[in-house]
């Protein structure tokens, strides 16, 4: 099976019925599946075919949806980026996956000029106005618009698929700085979309919320689960204005809304008796894990829906889930192993270890996807020799123990990856950028905990002598060359950085350091909205005195 | 009013930033300078500077997603909390 028939199967059992919801518009999926077969004819007019990359630039709209199918009916891979990357970090991109293709907005041309002249991309599809882009492309621009609303009658393309093609690159933060893209085959997806709508209980008259962004695998697969059951999505562009994602539920009447713990964080200051939300059946949540306090609070704020406590990583998109009916019993665990997913803890040597003991989660399924794009030797570091002569598995790079009856405990991360938010950003990838701003000669990127954003990026930084840097210098440097999300909540300037004895930045002393000194943090922000936490609230004296500007 | 709202926007959301440019009548969250804890800490700051009080009903763009219709809500909010306190 190819993902793309999870759209298709439904146009043909459910034309008229609504599959859509986004930007004030509604789309049936007979509707939605003729407009990615126009637009997979036009990729496919313009050369673009099996096994290319077509990158989708696009926020949370209809035209990123139809992108994402119409470059699996044209058998080419799907590549969904951040809508708040900059111009250096999608050149990157581009270039790294050889981009055949791009789909983008017109409002996005200064980020994107640079990579229009990557010699790989044979086409630009704009959604907006065009005039604008076309000398900046090496081909020139196409207009989305145009192409998604011709009246002429169309018909998809023929099949050739099979379903060990690649059918998506998901980009994410590695320990090693620049991201990776983890390959993910129609199988890998299909796979895993079947294992996690058979564990909600997903049907047809499911209506799901989406305020992630689709290049996040957690936002990208409510899209895709929905299509397979025939169900509909709602998508946001985000949940930056949490009232309106609130009216929406109760307009629409959604049943399942998938959260990370940053928007458990915010549900929680707020008021939630002013808007009706009794269709909801289910909240999931993964990405990082809910503090205990806030699931049982969220427990007492919505006791008949069904809550979900989650864990996976984009290389093999999800592992485990939490019975619901378990979640009082142990609120700090995140489940077992999915349906036709098998998961074990090991130690060094990867052998298996017994309950209670710290080791690393390694997982086994057709869910695990087939390495990183162009990096084999980072994909031999964690795809290795499973028990079975011939397979292999995933090694997750993440700490866990289990209780007696096997279920999962998040412990820790094994290299220095940051959870905010509930993306994973990479200290080096942020360390980096920072080098490049004159007068810093030493840059330390850590987590420090945070109520709202589970973690929150904090640099520190040595600057040379006579260099007169503040936060918002070093913020505004960060800002135009990083996603919205990699931006360090606060800076430190220091005279030195601690060392270890071979001369590298002590980080896990630094961090141990900033523990200790940090003030006693709120556990949760249980208050009424009136002392809503901003995520920049418990600053220490030092952090305070390294912000002039504020 | 106008200047200081600017002020923590450009100081807390685009860092001043050259290539980030808004007008009063763009939208923060189209620009790319908003995200949901960026809206609470606006909020925070409108709750701060000018005494009003946010219910969580007008957490909403027409409200708060550019600088003109902050300062038009904050007015509104003004008049109608000075007129509950009389």
């Amino acid at each position: 099976m190819q993902i793309e028939d999870f759209l298709e199967n439904s146009a043909r059992r459910w034309s008229g019925k609504t599959a859509l919801v986004a930007g004030g518009r509604r789309l049936t999926y007979g509707e939605l599946d003729v407009q990615c077969n126009r637009l997979a004819q036009a990729l496919a007019a313009e050369g673009v075919g099996r096994g290319d990359r077509v990158v989708i630039y696009l926020d949370n709209t209809v035209e990123a949806v139809v992108a994402i199918f119409a470059a699996l009916k044209a058998e080419a891979v799907f590549v969904v980026i951040n809508p708040t990357t900059k111009a250096d970090k999608l050149l990157y991109l581009v270039n790294n996956c050889g981009a055949a293709a791009m789909i983008t907005h017109t409002s996005k041309l200064e980020a994107a000029r640079e990579s229009l002249r990557e010699p790989s991309l044979k086409a630009v599809f704009v959604d907006g106005a065009v005039e604008a882009w076309r000398p900046s492309a090496v081909k020139p621009a196409r207009p989305l618009g145009e192409i998604l609303q011709d009246e002429r009658p169309v018909g998809p393309l023929p099949k050739r698929g099979i379903d060990i093609d690649l059918a998506a690159l998901i980009y994410t933060s590695g320990s090693t700085g620049r991201s990776k893209g983890v390959m993910l085959t129609h199988l890998n997806i299909v796979s895993a979309a079947n294992s996690i709508t058979t564990y909600l209980e997903n049907k047809p008259d499911d209506i799901i919320l989406n305020v992630l962004p689709l290049s996040f695998d957690y936002g990208l697969y409510q899209v895709l689960m929905a299509f397979k059951i025939g169900g509909t999505v709602v998508l946001e562009r985000s949940f930056t204005y949490p009232a309106v994602s609130l009216q929406r539920i109760a307009q629409e009447k959604v049943t399942g809304f998938p959260i990370v713990p940053t928007i458990a964080a915010i549900l929680l200051q707020m008021d939630l008796s002013k808007w009706d939300l009794s269709s909801l059946r289910y909240i999931t949540n993964t990405a990082a894990a809910l503090p205990s306090d806030h699931i049982a609070k969220l427990r007492r704020l919505f006791p008949r829906v069904r809550l979900y406590s989650m864990y996976g990583l984009t290389e093999c998109k999800r592992v485990s889930y939490l019975p619901p009916e378990q979640i009082h019993l142990r609120p700090g665990s995140v489940g077992r192993g999915m349906p036709n997913t098998e998961v074990s803890i090991v130690d060094a040597q990867g052998d298996p270890v017994g309950p209670g003991v710290v080791g690393e989660l390694v997982v086994r399924g057709s869910n695990v996807m087939k390495g990183y794009w162009r990096r084999p030797e980072e994909t031999a570091k964690v795809l290795k020799p499973g028990r079975f002569p011939g397979e292999t598995v995933l090694y997750s790079g993440d700490l866990f123990r289990a209780d007696e009856e096997g279920y999962l405990y998040f412990v820790g991360r094994k290299d220095d990856i940051i959870k905010t938010r509930g993306e994973k950003v990479s200290p080096k990838e942020v360390e980096e950028i920072l080098y490049s701003l004159p007068g810093v000669i030493e840059a330390a990127v850590v987590g420090t905990p945070d109520p709202v954003l589970g973690s929150s990026i904090k640099a520190i930084l040595v600057t040379q002598k006579g260099v007169r840097l503040t936060e918002k210098d070093v913020l505004r440097h960060c800002a135009s060359r990083m996603e919205d999300f990699m931006v360090p909540k606060s800076v430190e300037f220091r005279d030195q950085l601690p060392k270890t004895s071979n001369g590298k930045i002590a980080k896990q002393q630094l961090v141990e350091n900033l523990q200790l000194t940090s003030p006693r943090r709120k556990s949760g922000p249980s208050s009424p909205i009136t002392d809503r936490v901003p995520a920049s609230a418990g600053m220490t004296a030092q952090e305070i005195d390294a912000q002039p500007e504020r | 009013m106008r200047a200081n709202v600017r002020k923590f926007i450009v100081d807390n959301f685009s860092f001043g930033r050259e290539d980030v440019q808004f007008s009063d009548e763009e939208s923060l969250l189209e620009k790319g300078l908003i995200d949901s804890t960026g809206v609470l800490e606006l909020v925070t700051f409108l709750e701060t500077k000018y005494k009003i009080h946010v219910e969580d009903d007008e957490l909403i763009p027409d409200n708060l997603d550019s600088v003109t219709k902050m300062i038009r809500f904050v007015n509104r909010k003004s008049v109608q909390e000075a007129s509950v306190a009389d």
